[in-house]
């Protein structure tokens, strides 16, 4: 009970040319993922539920009251080099948002630039493919979904049991020291500066976008 | 049937060639490696999604280069489009020609440019025109009732 199998995992896939989102569309779908491909970042911004002109800090509870992230997405994987919003003008996006900066993002490109790799990482990103993309990249994707997932649930009892204390009281920040739990492995990548749990607000509304899963254990 | 074992030869053998002589690389063995029962013509669908892109980035760069003041990003961002498309589906040719069409966009060169163009449309024409029979083949191998032989 509790492993998540892999029809659980959504991935987004963000790239401006037709061709290469048919071809990560069947990698994908392949390697038994869900997927949804958008044509660019403000796209992938919209479907995520987050509005580009909104200024999304983690001292904000929310965004406009429109949002329903009703679709998880377990992972975002976007092509480097897009007119209008690039991939890494997306990375930085998703990570500066207090409710998507979990996902885990994955970059591509068809250029091998050494600093723009680091630059990505540096940003958050968990990995870097050059294109074409293969089967072998896909594969690498997994346990930053799962990884993703643990975290969450983690995250979701804690919010359980605080929430179960503090039912009467609306917003109230969390407490979050339980958090740091061994088995927990806090994604830092090369040099990021990943903001620790305790400066999050987590409010009731961040709560419901948050879908519970069953603990899931993997090898 | 001797029919469908000699078209299978005559496939692989065909495709064998195309790789040989450089039209296509291993991405596109990858190409047919995600094709299956469940996703019978991805290989087609991709490939023609390639010809239509191809199609149109050849009039824009025409057009751009046709401009009284040519806007060399502009170009190099076609060009940069096309050598994504043509590596996403294994056409080595093609791509190797936008390679060298990116470093005449970077020089503002326009007589290369041109004479790329010329390059890049006269490859793009080779591979569609051998990819074409290539899928002929497999569509006589089916109908002759036979199935077509997966490249390693």
């Amino acid at each position: 009970m509790g492993v998540a199998t892999d029809s659980q995992f959504h991935v987004l896939a963000v790239d401006d040319s037709i061709i290469d989102r048919k071809l990560i569309e069947r990698l994908l779908k392949t390697s038994s993922f869900q997927v949804t491909t958008v044509d660019s970042g403000s796209k992938a911004l919209e479907f995520l539920g987050l509005h580009e002109d909104d200024e999304i800090n983690s001292n904000q509870p929310s965004v406009s009251p429109n949002i329903t992230q009703e679709v998880e997405v377990n992972l975002i994987i976007t092509d480097y080099c897009m007119p209008g919003m690039t991939g890494y003008d997306l990375l930085k996006k998703v990570k500066k948002s207090s409710f998507l900066k979990n996902i885990p993002v994955v970059i591509m490109s068809s250029e091998n630039v050494p600093s723009r790799i680091s630059r990505c990482l540096e940003e958050g990103a968990e990995e870097f493919f050059l294109k074409p993309v293969r089967l072998s990249d896909v594969s690498k994707l997994k346990p930053h979904m799962m990884r993703s997932k643990i975290k969450e649930t983690h995250h979701h009892q804690q919010l359980q049991e605080n929430n179960q204390e503090h039912h009467k009281q609306d917003q109230e920040p969390i407490e979050h020291n339980l958090l740091e739990s061994p088995e927990v492995e806090s994604q830092q990548s090369n040099g990021s500066k990943r903001k620790s749990m305790e400066e999050e607000t987590l409010t009731r509304q961040n709560k419901t976008q948050i879908q519970w899963w069953p603990y899931c254990r993997f090898d | 049937m001797a029919a469908v074992s000699q078209l299978q030869r005559q496939f692989i053998d065909y495709t064998t060639s195309l790789y040989n002589e450089g039209y296509l690389d291993d991405q596109f063995t990858q190409l047919q490696q995600l094709q299956d029962e469940s996703n019978p013509d991805f290989v087609v669908e991709v490939v023609s999604l390639f010809f239509e892109d191809s199609e149109k980035l050849l009039n824009n760069l025409a057009t751009a280069l046709q401009q009284k003041s040519v806007d060399y990003n502009q170009v190099d961002s076609h060009v940069h489009q096309f050598k994504g498309s043509s590596s996403s589906i294994g056409a080595k040719q093609v791509t190797n020609v936008c390679i060298h069409f990116r470093n005449f966009c970077e020089a503002k060169n326009l007589d290369g440019c041109l004479r790329c163009l010329q390059q890049l449309r006269h490859e793009y024409i080779l591979v569609r025109t051998k990819l074409e029979a290539l899928f002929r083949l497999e569509q006589q191998i089916l109908q002759a009732g036979g199935s077509v032989p997966v490249m390693e």
